[in-house]
């Protein structure tokens, strides 16, 4: 038996990014009706086929009921009781970053953002989103100089509405789920990324993704297209305020890659994720898909999933075009009460399509985490592949972990392999490591990292020593 | 030149040791002390308590001290974590070394030795500088480099296992090794190997504990004490000649002591 109590203060670290800026903002009142979503769009000033887009979505939201299939147990969500709009006050035009908020830029200086033509980072280019609204977009002028479109999916609305208009919600449709629904009848900002033909996108592109406050929701949309022979890495990340109430993250992310074009699409989430007696933290409700439209493109998803009491999100792709690729690579670490059902879904629908999925869940305190995947082959897809493997490992006795493979063939030219395993850090190996001088938290950290190696591997190199120190600043405290 | 090697404090110091586990008494009053340059070989059956002694030293916390001290250069280290007796130079080789995947053998090597040589008021060693030692060490144990590149111990053969933990305390060049059942499970050549490595670094300051069944390692390690365990005490103590009449007697042989005793 390992010692409980030293294991529960190594897993337990005060959440860093638990700060609430305070700024004066503009919300909009509580609830949710067609007049909130007219609201909604008139404040964005939106073109017509936009509303109708809302509008539509909500109309088949209200016909929709809440799914209850994940191995989730949450109390009910109170639709009329969130903010749908928020956003801190600031100048109406706003042409450059001086403009912004100094408080604004205060914030994602302290979340290690920082936005400002002297600090900003060099080598990525940085969508900052601050509760429904961007505040300010790093590297225009040099990625519009490739012919690169990186804005706020608001901006996009206005100065690219064809793009928005031929590819919105064609890979979530409005109509796909409850939560997909609700995003696409609310959704406010988030990021839009285009990469012409031929392009290789010059930088990584990330949005960081904010929410401040308590009682708004945060239903952000980002859409990325590829165009033939293109490529880009595009980096996520999410933190939010300690509140004691619950907050409602609900994302859409649409990928679409067109011929021979690769996109690789990486997440960090550590929203606030509540506090030991699970009072508090972000529900985070999310559609992510990627549709691999062109032949040889490739989607790839690589998600360290850390914070949130609640997590729901199936990072998937669609295998359309012939000899096209889908690949997942996941972390999802819970903790105290926290829960995680995520997953993917391969769907292989061309010829010679091939799939990856390599899941690693780590479950301490009372937490339960649970993989959840879907991989089908069409009629079409003979030639196909996938191989999955998916990882679970416990700390203490009190975590659980479940993994819920669902294998769907009807092309028997395919071939679908799943390895699964679950593990639990032994008082052996913590003995064996510590009697060679390591310390105690040390030995966590480094068998836990260990356990996740195949997934950090994937990540763009920053990412992957940032998620490795997130992983230890979470595994961290103070041993007895 | 016994009584000379006497004159010094010891090494290891365990006094009338008693420990339990799961409130079962393993450990019934042992007594057993090191000094520097000696080398010392503990026998007996399996389960007689040999390799509890061996994890008790080292901080195993599956086990309870219920009476006596551990002392370690003069001090008590009863209440040491297993990390601090390490750092400070207790050094157990385990007879089943542990796999521990995705941790790689060449950054657990280095956190190793770090943690030890910070303990000693040495420079902390960096990717580069540690590959230039544990190259040199290498050699001691006959391990090809592509051991550094895999994960610690896993998918090693026993004697590779084996290998890996003398290079272990050849890095961390220890005050005291504990080297329990090292030899077992190893064809001729890899017991020679492991052998000449533990004679490398043993030397006049350093004291080596052997736990062992056979004769064969004590052939090319000759210790200067042969103790006997049964049944949670060191029921005889002799010199080397005692392995061999025990070699030639087997454990039956010493079931009479209790007897007398």
């Amino acid at each position: 038996m390992v010692n409980e109590n030293l294991v529960k203060d190594v897993v337990k670290e005060p959440y860093k990014y638990g700060f609430v800026t305070d700024i004066e903002t503009e919300k909009i009142e509580k609830g949710l009706n067609e007049d909130i979503i007219k609201l909604i769009s008139q404040k964005k000033e939106e073109p017509r086929f936009l509303l109708d887009f809302r509008l539509k979505a909500f109309k088949k939201w209200q016909k929709m009921k809440e799914p209850d299939w994940a191995a989730l147990g949450y109390k009910k969500i109170d639709y009329q009781d969130i903010i749908y709009y928020s956003a801190p006050k600031q100048k109406e035009k706003i042409s450059s970053l001086d403009e912004v908020d100094p408080k604004l830029l205060e914030t994602f200086d302290k979340l290690g953002i920082p936005l400002t033509e002297q600090k900003k980072l060099t080598n990525v280019a940085v969508d900052a989103v601050f509760d429904s609204v961007s505040i300010a977009t790093t590297f225009r002028e040099e990625l519009a100089e490739h012919g690169v479109i990186f804005c706020s999916i608001s901006e996009a609305v206005k100065n690219h509405a064809d793009l928005i208009e031929k590819y919105l919600g064609t890979v979530v449709p409005a109509s796909d789920n409850y939560f997909a629904a609700l995003n696409s009848a609310v959704f406010s900002d988030g990021s839009f990324v285009y990469i012409p033909k031929g392009v290789t996108c010059p930088m990584d592109l990330s949005s960081y993704f904010r929410i401040n406050s308590g009682d708004s929701g945060q239903f952000e949309r980002t859409l990325i297209i590829a165009e033939e022979s293109s490529s880009v890495s595009y980096l996520e990340g999410c933190t939010a305020p300690m509140f004691d109430t619950n907050t409602l993250h609900a994302a859409v992310v649409e990928l679409i890659a067109l011929d021979d074009a690769s996109i690789k699409y990486s997440t960090v989430q550590n929203w606030y994720a509540g506090d030991e007696e699970g009072i508090g933290g972000i529900f985070n409700f999310v559609t992510k898909r990627g549709k691999c439209l062109g032949k040889r493109s490739k989607i790839s998803w690589s998600q360290v999933e850390t914070g949130s009491a609640i997590t729901w999100k199936y990072p998937s792709c669609l295998l359309l075009g012939e000899e096209s690729v889908g690949e997942f690579y996941s972390v999802a670490l819970t903790n105290n009460l926290q829960q995680a059902d995520t997953g993917t879904k391969m769907i292989h629908i061309g010829p010679k399509t091939k799939s990856t999925i390599v899941s690693k869940g780590i479950s301490a305190g009372n937490s339960k985490n649970s993989y959840r995947g879907l991989v089908k082959m069409g009629t079409k897809a003979a030639g196909s592949r996938n191989y999955s493997q998916c990882d679970s490992m416990l700390i203490g006795d009190q975590a659980s972990a479940n993994t819920f493979p669902y294998i769907k063939s009807q092309q028997p030219n395919s071939e679908i392999e799943h390895e699964a395993s679950t593990c639990r850090i032994s008082e052996d190996q913590l003995f064996y490591l510590q009697s060679r001088g390591i310390e105690f938290e040390e030995a966590v950290s480094m068998m836990v990292s260990g356990f996740c190696r195949d997934v950090f591997n994937q990540l763009p190199m920053e990412f992957a020593a940032e998620a490795d120190k997130l992983l230890a600043l979470k595994l961290e405290g103070s041993v007895g | 030149m016994q009584s000379k090697m006497k004159e010094s404090d010891p090494i290891l110091e365990v006094k009338n040791l008693s420990a339990s586990t799961d409130n079962l008494p393993i450990l019934k009053g042992v007594s057993l002390t090191v000094y520097p340059g000696e080398i010392h070989a503990i026998m007996g059956r399996n389960g007689c308590g040999k390799s509890t002694l061996s994890k008790i030293i080292a901080g195993h916390p599956s086990y309870n001290i219920t009476n006596g001290d551990i002392k370690f250069l003069g001090e008590n280290i009863n209440s040491l974590e297993p990390e601090e007796r390490s750092q400070s130079g207790i050094f157990l080789g385990f007879q089943y070394p542990i796999e521990i995947p995705g941790v790689s053998n060449l950054e657990f090597l280095r956190v190793s030795t770090n943690a030890r040589r910070k303990f000693l008021n040495k420079e902390e060693l960096d990717t580069f500088d540690f590959e230039e030692l544990v190259k040199e060490k290498l050699e001691i144990v006959k391990m090809d480099q592509a051991f550094l590149s895999r994960s610690v111990n896993q998918g090693f053969s026993g004697g590779e296992k084996k290998r890996n933990e003398i290079l272990q305390m050849a890095l961390l060049e220890p005050k005291i090794a504990i080297l329990d059942e090292t030899d077992s499970g190893l064809d001729i050549d890899a017991l020679r190997i492991v052998a000449s490595g533990i004679k490398r670094i043993s030397n006049a300051q350093t004291g080596i504990i052997l736990i062992t069944h056979y004769q064969r390692l004590l052939d090319e390690i000759k210790p200067n004490y042969v103790h006997v365990m049964s049944d949670g005490q060191i029921i005889k103590t002799g010199e080397s000649d005692l392995a061999l009449e025990l070699e030639k007697k087997g454990y039956e042989w010493t079931d009479n002591f209790i007897k007398e005793t």
